[in-house]
């Protein structure tokens, strides 16, 4: 029998064919507001020949990794925000009640398809910034190209879920997890040797965000890490995200209980 | 038995405001001790106004919600622990929320859910045949669900709760706000469900039809606490509530005579109100001069709930 995660995952993507016009308005919404974000960057080099010590090379492939990234959980993951429209309305009482995991269902139900037109524009941005970027290319670094956006999407996958898991006991957080989704991707399409002090200190090594594109894009451009991290640092973004993905895991679970002990 | 609870106990704690800044946190207890042993096959109305307990009783019994304290064990497992492997044995059709696919044909919805509990395809067929043919599904098997009525859309629910053969059918406010004939149509199903004897229902409704055409058994709960366990008839004896007969006189009530057996409740006109309190119906009759007419009035469950809310609050 098919996988029912796969199953409902089409149904989603039938019932938004239904409202064909909307839908395609959404993609191309979609799109354009990625444009003009690759747009700012170009807007920032007309001003400055570099950012943080890196000319615009480097710069737009940890914007890519960045950007491929976010879309790809944003297209995955993104729609968990919505937790707490969830709750009100008894959708998590719905998915509770069948044997399957909650989580993965309010996934796939609440999927939004419309967001696949930034994933492939976040690819074939991707593409273009390896081919334009001086990476030093050999067989690690090719797996690593295939595996740095991956990894991002993943590790912003968790930071949704973590934050989203945070409305189980706060409702109103929206803003909040906001301005750690939307403000971690903009820091992490930029190099991290942009930014000074404490707020350096937290968001890129604190809260991991350095690990997203930064650190592998040094890895790819065969640059050392300029504040004085070690190289073999750079590749180790896949270790960081996968204690990013237990802390969501941990917090959703939490979560969850939290649910189950107060009903709100 | 199917389902146990013992002593179950549910306290919320409720932040209220006390002053400009500071917040109390108040325990809130929804419900406070129940003692539930439900047998297999059986239906079970479950009332009680609202804010007694009910709701919060069917979370804590399908999984959603756990207990503060107290047992609970339903099909032999806990629901929160065992939450997925109870999600397969039970069904639950809640009157004020959906588990269909709103876009889509009704049609589509069943075929999700089959993949959802992994049901094997002649089972499905099977139990799907024949909700179709008591439910009268054939006509808007292929109509989106956000264009259902809600009469129709409410015996797309039943069927969705019962495709994967559960042995307890939870249902909550099933009847709410279906007209009449969609009204009977689901107490119909839901009395042949009964019949055949193989399904547990537990159900809650503010609609006294619903308990007088269908539970043998009733559990009043208030303010989180079982007040009546027991049939409605024992409902009945307990608040001593009383069979009536009304009777249209030839001439007007002389209003000297007393009657053993029966005490006089209302005079209108010719029509007289009598209320039984030891005498049949025969003996009476055979007390009272000439009449017209006369009709026995059941005691209305509206009068009993009324009266028991009433005493329990004193």
């Amino acid at each position: 029998m098919a996988n029912p995660y796969v199953k409902l995952l089409g149904a989603q993507i039938r019932s938004q064919l239904q409202y064909r016009a909307s839908f395609f308005l959404d993609l191309s919404m979609a799109t354009l507001l990625s444009a003009v974000d690759i747009g700012a960057l170009f807007l920032l080099f007309r001003v400055t020949p570099a950012l943080g010590g890196f000319g615009w090379r480097e710069v737009i492939l940890m914007t890519a990794i960045s950007g491929a990234g976010f879309c790809m959980a944003d297209l995955a993951v993104g729609e968990i925000e919505r937790l707490k429209h969830y709750i009100r309305t008894g959708l998590l009482d719905t998915v509770l009640l069948r044997p399957m995991s909650a989580l993965g269902q309010l996934l796939v139900l609440d999927f939004a398809t419309r967001r696949a037109g930034r994933v492939v524009q976040g690819t074939l941005f991707y593409l273009v910034a390896l081919t334009v970027a001086p990476v030093k290319w050999d067989a690690a670094r090719v797996v690593y190209a295939i595996v740095a956006p991956i990894n991002a999407a993943v590790f912003f996958s968790a930071v949704f879920v973590t934050l989203a898991a945070i409305a189980f006991w706060w409702i109103e957080s929206g803003d909040i997890a906001n301005a750690f989704t939307y403000g971690g991707r903009d820091f992490t399409a930029y190099p991290s040797t942009m930014f000074h002090g404490w707020f350096r200190g937290l968001f890129a090594f604190g809260l991991g965000f350095a690990f997203v594109a930064y650190l592998p894009a040094l890895a790819l451009l065969g640059l050392s890490e300029p504040i004085g991290l070690p190289d073999w640092a750079r590749w180790c973004s896949p270790l960081v995200t996968l204690v990013v993905v237990l802390i969501a895991r941990a917090t959703w679970l939490a979560g969850l209980r939290r649910y189950g002990s107060t009903g709100s | 038995m199917i389902i146990k609870t013992a002593g179950l106990r549910k306290d919320f704690e409720v932040r209220k405001k006390a002053g400009r800044l500071r917040r109390v946190t108040e325990t809130v207890t929804a419900v406070d001790g129940v003692d539930l042993t439900i047998e297999r096959g059986e239906l079970l109305g479950y009332i009680g106004p609202n804010g007694a307990g009910k709701s919060t009783t069917l979370k804590m019994l399908t999984g959603i919600m756990v207990p503060s304290a107290g047992e609970v064990t339903v099909c032999g497992l806990r629901p929160v622990p065992d939450r997925v492997a109870l999600a397969r044995r039970i069904g639950s059709v809640f009157g004020q929320r959906s588990q269909l696919w709103w876009d889509l044909p009704l049609r589509d919805s069943f075929a999700l859910l089959r993949h959802v509990y992994r049901v094997p395809e002649a089972e499905h067929t099977t139990r799907l045949k024949a909700c179709r043919k008591l439910l009268e599904l054939d006509e808007f098997m292929d109509t989106p669900v956000r264009q259902l009525s809600l009469g129709q859309r409410m015996r797309g629910e039943m069927t969705a709760a019962l495709l994967h053969g559960p042995q307890v059918l939870f249902l909550d406010e099933p009847t709410i706000g279906l007209d009449v004939v969609s009204k009977q149509a689901v107490r119909e199903f839901l009395a042949s469900l009964r019949d055949k004897g193989d399904t547990t229902i537990v159900l809650t409704t503010h609609d006294l039809a619903d308990i007088e055409k269908l539970c043998e058994r009733l559990i009043v709960i208030d303010h989180g606490r079982v007040v009546h366990d027991g049939s409605l008839a024992a409902l009945h004896d307990r608040y001593q509530m009383k069979k009536q007969i009304v009777v249209e006189l030839e001439e007007p009530w002389a209003g000297d005579q007393r009657l053993d057996g029966a005490a006089l409740v209302g005079v209108e006109g010719l029509l007289i109100r009598l209320e039984l309190d030891g005498a049949s119906v025969g003996q009476v009759v055979a007390q009272l001069p000439a009449f017209r007419d006369l009709a026995v009035v059941e005691p209305g469950i509206e009068d009993v709930i009324t009266r028991l809310y009433g005493s329990d609050r004193g």
